[in-house]
């Protein structure tokens, strides 16, 4: 393996685990589900940033634990789902899902570059609304479509967003 | 057992949390019902932030307006916004009853009716999920809002209440793909059923192929799915043609012309007939001045129950052409009006004979009474 590949492979610091503040913890989810809830009434091509999603992708990546990955993801699942119209458990399924393998991901990665970065946002939006559609078919019966280009474009507007997010939402975490 | 699950613990965790949100959907599926207090709980943490938020921009937005523009405007500006829903309103109901063939009846039926009962709420955010047309307002069950009941704006439909809480209420969009409407059209009194689509035009499914449908011809509600009062617009068919199975119908939704900041929930409906002329093709009379002598002493006199209401003016109206025709109506016994007489006719000319070609009068019929 040459220099570059290694520094993908084997995080520069192999188990460094950020921490962050409760208020961070409660304070982030929440001002991106009030995002999600407010903005788009005024600028409705925001509404295709799925920020709490970032937000999971972020924490769960950080703190390199999967039972984190998980329960991040659950309850900032279930709290989106209780702001929306469908049953309580739709949003929360997936977004476990993605909390659970992007924390599996970050203890096999180095996951603070941005290169890395960028492409799991790419690729976890990609696979969180191909699961939604799934589970909405398979377990709601809801005929819904999806559309693999408009999502493959909307991947990659949410990791171009990503990527700055990061950067800022990284002056919050602790180091141990 | 116990070094299975030490092994593999992360896993383990993963298919609880799943397995236990699994359970919760099919509790939520099986039952019909839902989990409120999870949603209780959700939406008033959100709701007074979102408030706070709206609160927040709306007070800058009118700080900088009433900072750059002149002040004074502002509020008159506000003032007479709410003065014309209101009026639009009532003048939607006047005409519809005007319309009807026994004009005299129409009008001592709506000086007994009342206006539906409604409230106002302020739309405060989105839901959450993308491609649902899911909008949340600031009135809940305190106010008396309940679960099913019709969201409108003066200029049409607008969707119907799906969830309530408290302090703030889930409104289902007609542009929603789940929203669906008891529709009828206003020339051929065509029935169908409103869906929305996730965009803004919204299309009349079960129309057959062989049904008369004319494009630019207006959609009002029919009261048939018992939700929203017969009788509100909908919005103007921009597409008609023939499909498959049934005609293909587009509609574009007037209740959304103005924005959508403000609604009204109706609490209490009223149903009301299908006008006979499309909002947007009403005329608007501007009347003459009152006459200077007392020619009013033949015809019924309309008692006034306003200053000059627009039932009045039309009334008056008619009454002088009435007089133009040479005809009272409502009065019995004096046979119809001939309606090839100018309305300004000239004085006849004495001298000048008859012409003996031109056809007599139709016999008298008993025109509908006129009652006062």
């Amino acid at each position: 393996m040459t220099e570059f590949s290694e520094s993908f492979t084997e995080p520069r610091k192999k188990d460094r685990v950020s921490t962050f503040s409760w208020a961070a913890m409660i304070g982030i989810p929440l001002a991106a589900i009030l995002f999600q809830v407010y903005v788009p009434r005024f600028l409705t091509f925001l509404s295709y940033l799925e920020l709490p999603l970032l937000v999971t992708v972020y924490f769960s990546l950080m703190r390199r634990s999967p039972i984190a990955g998980v329960l991040f993801g659950a309850g900032i699942g279930l709290a989106q789902d209780s702001l929306s119209s469908h049953p309580l458990g739709m949003f929360g399924i997936v977004k476990t899902l993605v909390g659970y393998f992007a924390a599996s991901v970050s203890q096999r990665f180095d996951v603070e570059n941005p290169l890395v970065r960028l492409v799991l946002a790419f690729f976890f939006f990609f696979f969180h609304q191909f699961f939604y559609w799934v589970l909405s078919r398979a377990l709601m019966g809801e005929a819904l479509d999806f559309d693999p280009q408009q999502t493959l474009v909307m991947a990659v507007l949410n990791a171009a967003v990503a990527v700055p997010l990061y950067h800022i939402l990284d002056k919050l975490k602790g180091t141990v | 057992m116990e070094l299975l699950l030490n092994r593999f613990r992360n896993l383990t965790v993963l298919l609880l949390a799943i397995l236990a949100q699994l359970v919760l959907l099919a509790y939520q599926v099986k039952s019909n019902g839902e989990v409120r207090l999870i949603r209780v709980w959700a939406v008033t943490a959100v709701t007074p932030l979102a408030r706070a938020i709206e609160a927040g921009r709306s007070g800058c937005a009118h700080f900088l307006s009433d900072y750059f523009v002149l002040l004074d405007v502002r509020e008159d500006n506000k003032r007479m916004k709410k003065d014309l829903d209101r009026v639009q309103m009532e003048n939607q109901y006047l005409r519809t009853e005007l319309d009807t063939a026994d004009r005299a009846r129409s009008l001592a039926i709506f000086q007994q009716r009342s206006p539906s009962k409604t409230v106002a709420a302020h739309i405060i955010g989105n839901t959450t999920t993308s491609g649902a047309k899911v909008v949340i307002v600031d009135r809940g069950s305190t106010s008396g809002v309940e679960k099913g009941m019709a969201v409108i704006t003066p200029d049409g439909i607008v969707g119907k209440v799906v969830d309530v809480y408290p302090i703030a209420s889930f409104v289902m969009l007609i542009t929603d793909p789940t929203f669906a409407a008891g529709v009828i059209s206003q020339r051929n009194r065509v029935h169908g059923t409103l869906k929305g689509q996730g965009h803004s035009t919204v299309m009349v499914d079960y129309v057959q192929n062989e049904e008369k449908l004319d494009e630019g011809e207006w959609f009002y509600t029919s009261g048939d799915d018992r939700i929203f009062p017969k009788g509100l617009p909908v919005g103007e068919a921009t597409v008609v043609r023939a499909g498959k199975s049934h005609k293909e119908i587009y509609v574009t939704p007037s209740g959304f012309q103005s924005g959508l900041e403000e609604v009204l929930i109706v609490v209490e409906g009223v149903h009301a007939p299908i006008p006979e002329v499309a909002p947007g093709n009403q005329q608007v009379h501007l009347l003459d001045p009152p006459p200077a002598d007392g020619a009013t002493a033949a015809a019924p006199v309309v008692p006034q129950p306003g200053p000059g209401s627009d039932a009045d003016r039309i009334v008056e109206q008619y009454r002088k052409i009435g007089e133009a025709e040479k005809h009272v109506y409502g009065e019995r016994g004096t046979g119809a009006p001939d309606y090839n007489l100018p309305l300004d006719p000239k004085p006849a000319d004495p001298d000048k004979p008859k012409d003996p070609s031109k056809p007599p009068n139709p016999p008298p019929r008993n025109p509908p009474p006129f009652d006062q």
